[in-house]
């Protein structure tokens, strides 16, 4: 199945299982159903639940705050990445504080939900990949899509928790096919899978046993499927073995899954579709450096994309965005 | 500041520590001459429940907020002193050195909290600003929790961590952010909508948070979803230092008017004519036809926030004339009115006394 239709799939059970549900955002209404369509045939189903707003991200969020104080589980669609910045205060100075600041009185679970990421020739403010302007603001989860964790669990486990989520979703892996771990397996691979106290999965992907693997990827979304394909390709092709690490939640991380592949290759890299600078990456570095200083065979490595707007041409665009040509290199340079 | 007197918010003080001097709120000195309130829209009669007595959220002292029998002309009467006196003490406390980090008084503006109180039930939500005590009290009643809270103790209704501008208590909560509290309050209109609540959510709001986008998206989706929501506009003619002539274009009531709302405008500070026009707005609201708002002109006798006041010094004593306290304090007879104050006094030396205590 899609991962656009997967989740689509998981809003409508949410909808069904649960009536404090409520959906808001631009455009969601059938016929139209959304810009990216994860919604399609949901306000027809569920009329008054799922509702069209106008143009206004921070009335959106601030309203699903609201709902949030009230009891209700408020998802939010914000139709482009790019538009967080027009609810940043409501995510970082509302949500994300009205029970820290309240002392436990309240709980806001907002979840927020946008579809994000280049690679479509959408330009410079519909491509962006903006989450780490969000990483560490404390009480607020990130959690990003990819397609090897199944949309249903990932909304389920968010559901049953009360803190504010962002969650996001790259455009790219819309019309991709899950690739969910079955019986230890994704594809010819070893897939394990560590769920977190919170119940938010972790999948390690590696084509031969970790002893065997000379290196750890880290990394989300739309640049853990590239670095999915292109280590199994190398696997095949030229036995170099490195260990796939996709994390669900990518802020706070769930460090023991990452520790356990890294403590036995000793070699990380860190991949991910944002611009370079002040990034996750470096939180991963600084972090892996310090718990495995003096056990790692090479510095941590990191690779982003370069720190410009994303163009719209098509080529340039490809020459600025960690692209699967970009991935590789990046694997190649950890592999050596 | 003494020298050597620890921070009440990091550690503790222990002994006597009295209110201050009653000052410029006296009502000994009263002229009752030319005091009058202009009223634009407003049907003078204060509504015929004359004595029942608004609710108040969670217990409080009946010395602050009024027995449930008590007139409501000497109610509203204490209920403005209680939070008066209240504010002055927490004043005197941060010149004393006794109070850490800063706080909003709403002096001269007590009027407007207590009298949309009058009308609020427990199904309804308020959402307050920086500017908040005095609708957090007028709402609660809880002195205690407010003082203990200011004060940084873990006893304060937010554990200390909110401190002045960031409160919750059942049907209350405020926050320090301008604007953004309007789409939270409307959020909390449209669950009351969903849940088929008869309450309303009320949100306070200033002249300067005009100057704030999300202010428009929430009236603009409130509007829209006819949600109850009451947004409550206290226009005290400056935003922190700088006059509504410099920050405000056009008008405030056709800013509202142009999502629809009703607005019903008043400029007074006289707390039997707030209670008529906002009974009135309540009651609108009730019916659910969609948010009403309320504009109320009013003055902010003291500071923005401590000691930042470069206002003309006439511009605010010419104010302090239509003190709602004085004003509404006119009507109770001398004896009556002096009681009242004994009893705020005495309550409110009782919750300094408990607070510093803790």
């Amino acid at each position: 199945m899609i991962a656009a239709r997967a989740m689509g799939d998981a809003l409508r059970a949410a909808l069904e299982e649960d009536c404090r549900v409520i959906l808001l955002g631009e455009d969601l209404v059938d016929p139209y159903g959304g810009a990216f369509k994860v919604t399609r045939g949901l306000s027809t189903d569920f009329p008054g639940r799922v509702r069209s707003t106008p143009v206004s991200e921070g009335a959106i969020v601030g309203l699903s705050a609201g709902l949030a104080l009230s009891g209700y589980r408020p998802i939010a669609e914000i139709m482009f990445g790019d538009f967080l910045t027009l609810c940043f205060d409501q995510i970082v100075n509302h949500i994300a504080k009205y029970e820290a600041m309240y002392n436990g009185k309240v709980t806001c679970p907002v979840i927020v939900r946008t579809p994000s990421g280049g690679g479509r020739g959408y330009g410079p403010t519909h491509s962006q990949s903006l989450e780490k302007h969000f990483l560490g603001v404390p009480h607020l989860r990130v959690v990003a899509g990819s397609l090897v964790h199944d949309p249903a669990a990932i909304l389920r486990a968010l559901l049953a928790q009360d803190s504010p989520v962002l969650l996001i979703e790259h455009k790219l892996l819309y019309p991709l096919h899950l690739m969910l771990p079955a019986g230890g397996r994704i594809e010819g691979d070893i897939a394990e899978v560590h769920i977190s106290a919170d119940g938010l999965p972790t999948v390690s992907i590696r084509p031969v046993p970790r002893e065997d693997c000379w290196f750890t990827v880290l990394a989300y979304g739309y640049q853990a499927e590239l670095a999915r394909r292109v280590l199994s390709r190398l696997a095949v092709e030229e036995e170099i073995f490195g260990e796939l690490v996709v994390p669900s939640q990518i802020s706070p991380l769930d460090w023991e899954p990452i520790d356990a592949s890294v403590s036995v290759t000793r070699s990380l890299l860190v991949i991910e579709e944002g611009v370079e600078g002040f990034t996750w990456g470096s939180e991963a570095a600084a972090r892996i450096s310090s718990c495995f200083f003096g056990e790692l065979r090479r510095p941590v490595a990191t690779a982003a994309s370069a720190p410009t707007v994303i163009p719209t041409s098509k080529m340039l665009e490809a020459g600025m965005l960690m692209t699967s040509e970009r991935v590789e290199q990046a694997i190649r340079q950890a592999a050596a | 500041m003494m020298a050597g007197v620890p921070n009440v918010g990091n550690g503790r003080v222990r002994g006597a520590v009295s209110l201050p001097p009653v000052g410029t709120t006296s009502l000994l000195e009263d002229s009752s001459t030319g005091l009058h309130a202009h009223v634009r829209e407003l049907g003078r009669q204060v509504a015929a429940d004359t004595n029942s007595a608004a609710p108040i959220v969670g217990g409080a002292d009946a010395r602050l907020v009024g027995a449930p029998d008590e007139l409501r002309a000497e109610r509203l009467y204490r209920r403005m002193r209680f939070i008066r006196r209240f504010e002055e003490s927490l004043l005197d406390l941060f010149e004393r050195g006794l109070l850490n980090g800063t706080t909003h008084a709403c002096i001269g503006q007590e009027a407007d909290a207590v009298a949309i109180m009058e009308h609020l039930d427990a199904d309804d939500h308020v959402f307050s600003n920086h500017r908040c005590h005095g609708h957090f009290l007028a709402r609660t009643g809880d002195a205690l929790g407010l003082m203990a809270e200011i004060m940084g103790k873990p006893e304060g209704v937010c554990g200390g961590i909110g401190g002045s501008q960031h409160l919750c208590a059942p049907g209350f909560m405020s926050n320090g952010i301008q604007g953004g509290i309007v789409p939270n309050a409307a959020g909390i209109a449209l669950a009351k909508q969903l849940d088929g609540s008869a309450g309303v959510s009320v949100v306070f709001i200033g002249d300067g948070t005009l100057g704030e986008g999300a202010t428009y998206e929430a009236l603009n989706l409130a509007s829209l979803w006819k949600l109850p929501l009451v947004v409550v506009l206290e226009d005290n003619g400056w935003s922190q230092s700088t006059p509504t002539s410099a920050n405000l274009a056009g008008s405030m009531r056709d800013r509202l008017a142009a999502f629809g709302l009703p607005v019903f405008e008043i400029d007074s500070t006289d707390v039997e004519e707030l209670d008529a026009v906002t009974g009135r707005a309540l009651a609108q609201a009730r019916t659910q036809a969609g948010p009403v708002s309320i504009v109320i002109h009013t003055y902010r006798l003291c500071h923005h926030s401590k000691n930042d006041d470069n206002r003309p010094a006439d511009e605010v004593a010419a104010r302090w004339e239509l003190d709602p306290i004085k004003i509404h304090g006119r009507r109770l007879d001398l004896s009556s009115r002096a009681a009242i104050d004994t009893e705020v006094e005495s309550a409110l030396q009782d919750v300094i006394d408990r607070a510093l205590s803790l």
